[in-house]
């Protein structure tokens, strides 16, 4: 139990990473799927920033004073460069949505598998 | 003081992740997911990483908006209905469940003694200081310390942008025009 | 949007404003938060709401998607090429000591070379991202109403010859 209280930054951030995850494999809709996945991805920061977090620490800028405490910096680093790479790749997942979008005509998971499935079985009955 | 803060914003962006989530209009959904960026970037300007902040507030309120709400005028907006899937709640809360152990298995939170700030942070922030004279230290590890991941990160970037205009930009415009023409031939 | 005025104005006095922020944030972020991600976001921002209130042709032609597929190139280049002149100087890959006698000066400049690489990549992708996206939108809508004009044509033609 101590160490649920003095961890509990990590334990709320799995419950918001855990909601992520399960809009991306229940959820049949890709934007939705998409935005599920912005969420998971929000979450992974949030245990990486709080893993860099001292108490009593401030931001990673320096004062000139000697006695400051700072933050860890480098966590910092690496989600700041992971979220403008995270938006790039998001768009190449939203370009991906309207081509399958024109190439079918839906962005639900079922009726796309449905309609490959029946596109076979014609396939195979011609042959 | 510090539990106070934290615990309201992430059970903030818990009730925004669940009411975008339960959404079936998808135009609501990516507003709220703006919200959710906002608020998280709030979070983070309390775990003191402003650079971190800056970011999140420009780029995942602002551009990603901005592109989900393009691609939804090209798809129908509004999601079939669903009910919620039982196999895959199960296979979350089990995942939850497994991380949670291994989450105990970390420093406490905010420890000054945790190993990730006695290797290499403090030498990365009295070097600031000192060989590279950038008061921002997140700079500084950025661009001269972590130099190589930061081209890395960029060439990503730009890889990106290639596969963008690829996918979806004029080159198709043609071929359907072809492809068009082709089946009118066919049904004429 | 483009008919309203209120709007019009505010984007008019907001759009300079925008990449004079983006501007200081660029290049003041050695000494406060900020630096090439961020600026190169705000920057893109800034050309995408002159897009969205003036309309996507007037955006194209402020800043041409030519223009704009070298600005991506480039930002990469500058990076790249700061980490060679290091190497042709006579150090590691991107040791900006050797940009200057002065150590701490060599940095100063080798950050701000590598920073301003990475604010144009940024934004110049930004942009891309951005027009792409809204082009397709325009692009199939065009499409829909041609096709629709055909097919009314087509109809039209088979009237006349029932007729």
């Amino acid at each position: 139990m101590t160490s649920l209280f003095a961890q509990w930054n990590y334990f709320l951030v799995i419950i918001l990473m855990m909601l992520g995850f399960y809009a991306v494999i229940a959820r049949g809709n890709m934007v939705k799927k998409m935005v599920g996945l912005n969420i998971f991805q929000t979450s992974v920061f949030m245990l990486y920033i709080s893993m860099g977090k001292v108490t009593s620490g401030t931001a990673p800028i320096l004062t000139g004073d000697s006695s400051t405490v700072y933050s860890n910096p480098l966590p910092h680093v690496l989600i700041l460069t992971a979220i403008v790479v995270g938006v790039a790749t998001t768009a190449v997942g939203f370009a991906l949505i309207i081509r399958i979008q024109e190439s079918f005509g839906s962005i639900e998971d079922d009726e796309i598998t449905e309609m490959m499935d029946d596109a076979s079985a014609a396939s195979e009955g011609r042959s | 003081m510090g539990f106070v803060i934290d615990a309201t914003l992430i059970a903030f962006l818990a009730l925004i992740a669940i009411a975008a989530l339960r959404r079936k209009r998808l135009f609501g959904m990516v507003m709220l997911s703006g919200a959710f960026s906002l608020v998280a970037a709030t979070l983070f300007v309390v775990l003191d990483a402003v650079d971190v902040a800056f970011t999140e507030a420009a780029v995942g309120a602002g551009i990603s908006t901005v592109l989900a709400l393009a691609t939804l005028s090209l798809v129908k907006a509004e999601e079939k209905p669903h009910s919620i899937a039982i196999v895959p709640a199960l296979l979350a809360l089990v995942t939850g469940l497994l991380l949670s152990i291994a989450v105990s298995d970390l420093p406490e939170y905010g420890a000054a003694d945790a190993p990730i700030h006695n290797h290499v942070a403090p030498e990365y922030i009295i070097g600031s200081e000192e060989k590279i004279g950038v008061p921002n230290v997140v700079t500084s590890v950025l661009a001269s310390y972590r130099g190589y991941d930061t081209f890395g990160e960029t060439v990503v970037i730009f890889t990106a942008a290639i596969a963008v205009l690829l996918i979806i930009s004029g080159w198709t415009r043609r071929e359907t025009e072809i492809t068009d023409s082709t089946e009118d031939d066919h049904a004429g | 949007m483009q008919d309203d005025p209120v709007i019009r104005v505010i984007a008019k006095v907001l759009i300079p404003t925008m990449m004079l922020f983006a501007l200081y944030v660029q290049f003041h972020g050695d000494y406060g938060p900020g630096g090439g991600f961020q600026a190169g976001v705000i920057f893109a921002a800034a050309f995408i709401l002159n897009a969205t209130v003036f309309g996507l042709n007037r955006g194209r032609h402020v800043w041409p998607a030519r223009l704009n597929l070298m600005a991506i190139a480039l930002g990469v280049l500058i990076y790249g090429g700061t980490g060679v002149a290091t190497m042709v100087l006579g150090e590691n890959f991107l040791s900006y000591n050797a940009l200057s006698d002065d150590p701490m000066a060599g940095q100063h400049l080798g950050i701000l070379l590598v920073e301003f690489g990475v604010g144009l990549t940024v934004a110049a992708v930004m942009v891309a991202l951005f027009f792409a996206f809204a082009g397709r939108v325009s692009h199939v809508r065009l499409l829909n109403k041609t096709r629709a004009h055909e097919k009314a044509l087509k109809e039209k033609a088979e009237d006349s010859a029932n007729d």
